[in-house]
């Protein structure tokens, strides 16, 4: 048995930063794409025709359907082979934000079917149009009241997103396993990988909060 | 003066929910500065009959018309949702439950819609908006969001809202119906003002006396027709038919 030595984290810990640095960043592109396209998805199955409408539902389908390891094995590997070589980063981002974006839709989608019709009439009877009164009544009413969802899947994804050192991204999992190659202490580098991680929740969570506090006047 | 078209103009306005015929043929001409209250039982008909005149409801037959412009024209698709939205801009319409936007603060709900659908400058749309909430006497509030506010003073920021777009006509939907009662004079002292600068008004209402004080002409509705029409002394005072009559009798003995 070996006992544990924390000290030999320190010669690693500015590969784990990094790696922590590049969860941060995947966790902000990929929580913003799943955002957008969350908003998109909603929209469209809501309100597109038919035949835009359906595809989209197929995709959610698949892609709720399916693991998301898959999923960025499909766009990393799979996609080569019909000649879309796509990097690594962009291929992780995509996936998972596409992934959650899936998550966040279903829950928007709920969000703006629960706005009360009175809404839309009070708009439309000053003259607001279809998309404008979604734009600027509707739907920031139904991220405001879906707040708290949105955030867990947001929090989901800052933990999820260690699934992509698969693809050789080099995030936090990714450097706690080099540093773990080279020491072979499993136990030290993972747990001072829990602790980034869970210290990168709590400010996430802390924003999440305080963008909850301001909608809560609001309501 | 007497080529000028009716400010607002019904005709033989039919509309169905499913089986139910809940507008059974309506004819009405509002003159411009006229003000026009609708009373009725629930069920009648008013409520449908305000909100076809702004197209939140379409109708099965007949025609509305705005100030010379008809309101339901024959249009299809992006050429209708266009028009729609030109004409609803000039008619402001009150909700019995307000219909703020709770996520925006007071003068947002106010200076939205000419900023966004007239490109009126900010600065000017905050002008007006604060000019409108002094008239409705709630200047102390801008900054304040809807929750913060009573039904009265959200009542009161709602007809504000409207009368932001310069409407050419105003519609009431039972505007105080959802308010204490106490609350009621402080939005039917705002109507009586809106009255003495001679805005053009429907009002849907089931306050007998507000409808006498104000209107220039009463409508009584039943069972999707209207049924009698006048001035509220005659309509009030002396109603010619006996459904009037019966109406009348539970409403000023209740």
């Amino acid at each position: 048995m070996q006992g544990l030595d924390f000290t030999i984290v320190a010669p690693y810990w500015d590969l784990l930063l990094t790696g922590a640095w590049w969860t941060a960043l995947l966790t902000v592109s990929a929580g913003a794409l799943s955002f957008v396209f969350g908003i998109l998805f909603a929209v469209t199955v809501l309100y597109a025709p038919l035949i835009v409408a359906y595809p989209v539902r197929v995709f959610m389908w698949v892609f709720m359907g399916t693991p998301l390891l898959l999923q960025l094995f499909l766009i990393y590997f799979g996609l080569v082979q019909i000649g879309i070589d796509i990097p690594a980063l962009a291929a992780g981002i995509v996936g998972l934000g596409l992934h959650f974006a899936v998550y966040n839709a279903d829950v928007i989608r709920a969000g703006i079917v629960a706005v009360d019709v009175g809404q839309t009439e009070g708009a439309r009877s000053i003259g607001f149009g279809k998309w404008q009164t979604l734009r600027y009544v509707v739907i920031p009413q139904a991220i405001r009241n879906t707040a708290p969802p949105i955030g867990s899947n947001l929090i989901a994804l800052l933990k999820e997103s260690s699934i992509v050192s698969v693809i050789g991204i080099a995030e936090l999992v990714h450097s706690a396993q080099q540093a773990i190659s080279e020491t072979f202490r499993p136990f030290e580098f993972y747990i001072t990988a829990a602790a980034l991680y869970y210290i990168l929740n709590l400010v996430l969570e802390a924003g999440l909060r305080r963008f909850e506090r301001n909608v809560e006047v609001s309501r | 003066m007497s080529l000028r078209p009716p400010m607002v103009e019904v005709r033989g306005a039919r509309k169905s929910f499913g089986a139910v015929e809940v507008l059974k043929g309506i004819d009405l001409s509002v003159e411009r500065g006229q003000i026009v209250a609708i009373i009725g039982p629930s069920g009648s008909g008013k409520s449908t009959l305000l909100r076809s005149i702004n197209h939140l409801e379409s109708l099965n037959g007949g025609e509305v018309w705005l100030d010379g412009v008809q309101v339901n024209q024959p249009l299809h698709g992006q050429a209708f949702e266009r028009h729609i939205n030109k004409v609803r801009q000039q008619m402001g319409m009150v909700f019995q439950h307000f219909n703020l936007f709770p996520h925006l603060t007071v003068i947002e709900n106010i200076t939205m819609g000419p900023v966004i659908l007239k490109g009126m400058p900010k600065a000017e749309a905050r002008a007006l908006a604060l000019a409108l909430l002094s008239k409705v006497g709630l200047a102390d509030k801008i900054d304040a969001y809807p929750s913060r506010l009573s039904g009265g003073q959200k009542q009161r920021v709602a007809i504000a809202r409207a009368l932001a777009m310069q409407p050419k006509v105003m519609l009431f939907d039972e505007a105080t119906s959802a308010l204490d009662p106490e609350l009621v004079d402080e939005v039917n002292a705002v109507m009586k003002q809106l009255a003495a600068e001679h805005m053009t008004m429907l009002i849907v209402t089931h306050e007998m006396r507000f409808a006498g004080e104000v209107a220039d002409r009463v409508l009584f509705m039943d069972g999707g027709v209207v049924v009698e029409e006048g001035p509220p002394a005659d309509i009030f005072r002396a109603p010619q038919k006996e459904r009037t009559r019966t109406f009348l009798k539970k409403y000023l003995s209740a």
